[in-house]
């Protein structure tokens, strides 16, 4: 029994973090509609800065004074992060926030390695609390205890913050109606930007507490983000106490599971987040959202099929692609396989973004659906490779359609989040299930046949298909069933008043960006010639992501584009240098603040400039924040 | 004159929507903006107060430029704007609403503070901690004004007012309007309803397809049938 308690309270001291951290997460959502994916770095950072300050500090006023100071100092590069990239962004197209902080990300990744080096780091222990309370025989660190304090005390101030104070009034009004807040008088800017200091403060905070608990470092960032995107959508997103409850669920689940299933240990959380995105889609003290205010006409440049010339330009691109087993040589020849591959999944997680509004976190899944699913025929059936590549895909069609039923109920963050949660049970059943996945270990040699096997035939193979599906994709965006779509995206409501039954619409949008995905998973099984749990995690997730808004998302077909610019770039960086993550994430930010519209979107706004010498009348351009909308 | 608007102009992306704007409110006048659905009203106050991204033409605000300036320091000058919508912050209580409006006393408006605002709308007062969300539409109308009254603006751009209100809380508005102009604010005020803009206006506008076709005093619209009834549906 107190082996229970203990367990229990163990669980509740890694609450506190989380719960900062959450809660941060979630001011800043509230107000600035920002999904901050570098809210991890700014925990990384904190637990950093503290760790240098707390070895040079003696004391206890060292320690204390330098967690402290550690967050107020991350507080203040979170300042300048907002000031001086997110403030231009703030009117991007919904999202692309989410890729100037990846590419934050990135970049600070490489930059805690460079400065504090590649190694674990074990801070010191805090002064008053470095020994343990006995319990039943059972001992529990007191530091423990001090967290377990912390978590409703910090809790208690936030909510005297945002219940008593002009300010919070403020942030609770603008978590509303941002612009009304503007048209009484209030500076935005200023309130944008001090809520962003005080929810990276808690952030860094966070990070700063746990260096008695963990070691720190370098990939803390990833590991937390993704628990605290999972807290703030069970608690609600915009909730602190949501956050609070939400953190001490999530905790005490991380705590027991592994003590009571440990088979499933890893997506219990995420099974219980997909049971509350089902059940209460709006998390557990969230409150429903209004329907978004859209500005009209947002999208100025209405999609149109491609010209002649354009289409004979693509078709001359395309021939010219075909010719590179002519002149480049087979590592040129895999990486061009490679980059074909990840032009269908960018194309497929594009189609379900720009075309149908969702914007799924958890597109990996299918991809590495699509792999697994060539991985058992070629492997336990011996199938011949070209019924595995086109029986292969329909793994990932048939997880689309199981996942992709419930998903499309949500809109939104949450249904970005329910995708992504639907992909980590994904991934943890090929990590777990090791009799069947083979685990960590992947399924080896999944070699392609004779006739596909040397690299220029494979590399055909491959942009053959990509063509194919881009051009089978395009097709369905001008089709009736594109134009469907195109409504319920617009506008659900008055979609369904003309008769179209949204949820099925999107529904089929789902299944078959999730085919198309599974498509590009097959080819790439045989391209690598084996297959891993990472071909449905996270950061390939991550990657389409990234690929998509690069492109452009209010393009057509800008997947395609970005896909070849991120893959070539990433493969080439890697290859040149050993701050490949500092230079991408720095390309990504200046991509995002300089071509705010995509690469592609750029290109169609400089094509509109020259047709038509002067747009209409927009001298008078008001600063972008003071109408976001 | 304390606003005068000249040559306005307003696109929503490729679609032009106002075309040369222009007229002008006197110190402590009423004035109606009147005009059918989708006439131009809201937008033409939307653009005043820079809520409108693409807009040309110019605005003086108590002889200042005010054209160029983002909307919290047009606000800041003492042009209050109440949004036809009502976009009251339904999670905060009727005082939290009023705290978001607060601003610095004015010299030249009329100060108000929350006992002045209870009197005027005594509503308010009897639900000063219910949430925005659970009040009547006539109660969310007048918090709406109330809490832009919190600026002590010395003109406040009303979008329709009586909107979807009974003719009693009707009755209401016009006296809180009068009490309004009687302190010294002036008022630009759009509507549908000529009869409630009678009762309260000085001078009107007529709006329709986003161009200004007639101005006037009440007096003289009503000596124009023919521009009432080709204008404004009654």
């Amino acid at each position: 029994m107190a082996f229970y308690v203990v367990q229990f309270l163990t669980g509740l001291a890694s609450a506190a973090s989380l719960f900062l951290v959450a809660s941060g997460l979630s001011i800043i959502f509230g107000v600035t509609r920002i999904v901050n994916f570098a809210h991890g770095a700014f925990y990384m950072i904190g637990a950093y800065i503290a760790f240098t300050l707390t070895e040079r500090f003696s004391g206890a006023f060292g320690f204390w004074g330098g967690v402290v100071a550690a967050a107020l100092a991350v507080a203040l590069i979170g300042v300048l992060v907002e000031m001086v990239l997110l403030r231009r962004i703030y009117h991007a197209p919904e999202l692309f926030q989410l890729l100037g902080t990846f590419g934050l990300t990135l970049m600070v990744e490489d930059l805690v390695v460079l400065i504090w080096g590649p190694d674990d780091l074990v801070g010191r222990r805090a002064p008053g609390f470095k020994g343990a309370v006995d319990f039943f025989g059972q001992n529990i660190p007191s530091y423990d205890l001090f967290l377990i304090v912390l978590g409703p005390v910090v809790l208690g101030i936030l909510w005297l913050l945002f219940q008593r104070t002009r300010w919070g009034v403020l942030v609770r009004a603008a978590t509303q109606d941002r612009d009304m807040v503007a048209a009484l008088g209030v500076n935005q800017k200023w309130l944008f930007t001090s809520v962003f200091a005080v929810g990276v403060f808690l952030a860094a905070l966070g990070g700063a507490l746990q260096i008695p608990r963990d070691a720190v470092h370098h990939a803390m960032d990833l590991r937390i983000i993704v628990e605290v995107f999972v807290v703030v959508v069970i608690g609600g997103l915009g909730s602190i106490v949501g956050a609070f409850v939400a953190a001490v669920l999530v905790s005490e689940l991380n705590a027991f599971g592994i003590l009571i299933f440990p088979k499933i240990s890893i997506i219990l959380v995420f099974l219980v987040m997909a049971v509350v995105l089902i059940v209460r889609p709006w998390g557990l003290f969230g409150k429903p959202e209004a329907a978004a205010r859209k500005t009209p006409g947002l999208t100025v440049n209405p999609w149109r099929p491609l010209t002649s010339n354009e289409r004979l330009a693509s078709l001359a691109a395309l021939v010219i692609a075909a010719m590179l087993p002519l002149f480049a040589g087979n590592y040129a020849l895999t990486v061009g396989s490679e980059i074909a591959i990840f032009v269908i999944f960018a194309v497929s997680l594009h189609f379900l973004m720009s075309v149908g509004g969702l914007a799924s976190f958890g597109h990996a899944a299918y991809f590495g659906l699509g792999a697994y699913g060539v991985a058992f025929l070629a492997k336990m059936a011996g199938l011949p490779m070209i019924v595995c590549l086109l029986l292969g895909p329909l793994l990932g069609c048939m997880g689309a359609a199981v996942f992709g039923f419930f998903a499309v109920q949500l809109s939104g963050v949450y249904f970005a989040m329910l995708t992504l949660a639907f992909a980590q049970i994904v991934w943890s059943i090929a990590f777990q299930w090791v009799s069947v996945t083979g685990g960590d270990n992947g399924i080896l040699g999944v070699w392609p046949a004779s006739w596909a096997a040397s690299p220029s035939h494979f590399y055909w193979l491959a942009l053959g298909v990509a063509a194919l599906v881009t051009i089978a994709l395009r097709i369905a965006v001008f089709s009736p069933f594109g134009y469907a779509l195109r409504a319920t995206r617009d506008s659900v409501l008055r979609s369904e008043a003309v008769g179209i039954n949204a949820k099925r619409i999107q529904w089929t949008a789902f299944v078959i960006a999730g085919t198309t995905a599974g498509i590009g998973g097959a080819l790439f099984a045989y391209l690598k010639g084996s297959v891993f749990p990472d071909n449905l995690g996270i950061s390939l997730s991550v990657d389409a992501l990234v690929m998509v808004l690069l492109g452009g998302v209010e393009t057509v077909s800008g997947g395609v584009v970005g896909a070849i610019v991120y893959k070539a770039l990433n493969i080439w960086l890697v290859s040149q240098t050993d701050l490949s993550k500092l230079v991408l994430g720095g390309f990504i930010v200046l991509i995002v603040v300089v071509f705010p519209k995509g690469i592609v979107g750029m290109l169609e706004i400089l094509a509109q400039r020259r047709r038509k010498s002067s747009p209409p009348g927009s001298s008078l351009l008001a600063k972008p924040i003071e109408s976001a909308e | 004159m304390k606003l005068t608007v000249q040559d306005l102009n307003s696109h929503y992306g490729p679609a032009h929507i106002l075309f040369d704007i222009g007229f002008e409110v006197g110190d402590g006048e009423v004035v109606a903006l009147l005009g059918r659905n989708g006439a131009g009203k809201s937008t033409t106050f939307r653009s005043i107060v820079g809520l409108v991204a693409q807009r040309t033409g110019r605005i003086t605000f108590e002889g200042k430029d005010v054209s160029a300036k983002p909307t919290h320091e047009i606000v800041r000058e003492g042009l209050g704007y109440v949004p036809e919508e009502r976009r009251i912050f339904t999670d905060l209580t009727v005082e939290e609403n009023l705290e978001v409006g607060r601003q610095p006393k004015r010299p030249n408006a009329p100060h108000w503070n929350r006992e002045k605002l209870f009197t005027l709308f005594p509503n308010l007062g009897e639900m000063k901690n219910r949430p925005g969300g659970r009040m009547s539409g006539g109660e969310q109308q007048m918090l709406t004004i109330a809490r832009t009254l919190m600026g002590n603006p010395s003109l406040v751009l009303l979008d329709e007012p009586s909107e979807g209100l009974s003719p009693k809380i009707v009755e209401q508005m016009v006296d809180a309007i009068l009490t309004m102009k009687k302190e010294g604010v002036s008022i630009v005020v759009s509507e549908q309803n000529l009869h409630f803009a009678r009762l309260i206006s000085d001078r009107a506008y007529i709006i329709e397809r986003g161009r200004i076709c007639f101005g006037g005093t009440m007096a003289e619209l009503d000596a124009r049938p023919d521009i009432r009834d080709a204008h404004l549906s009654l």
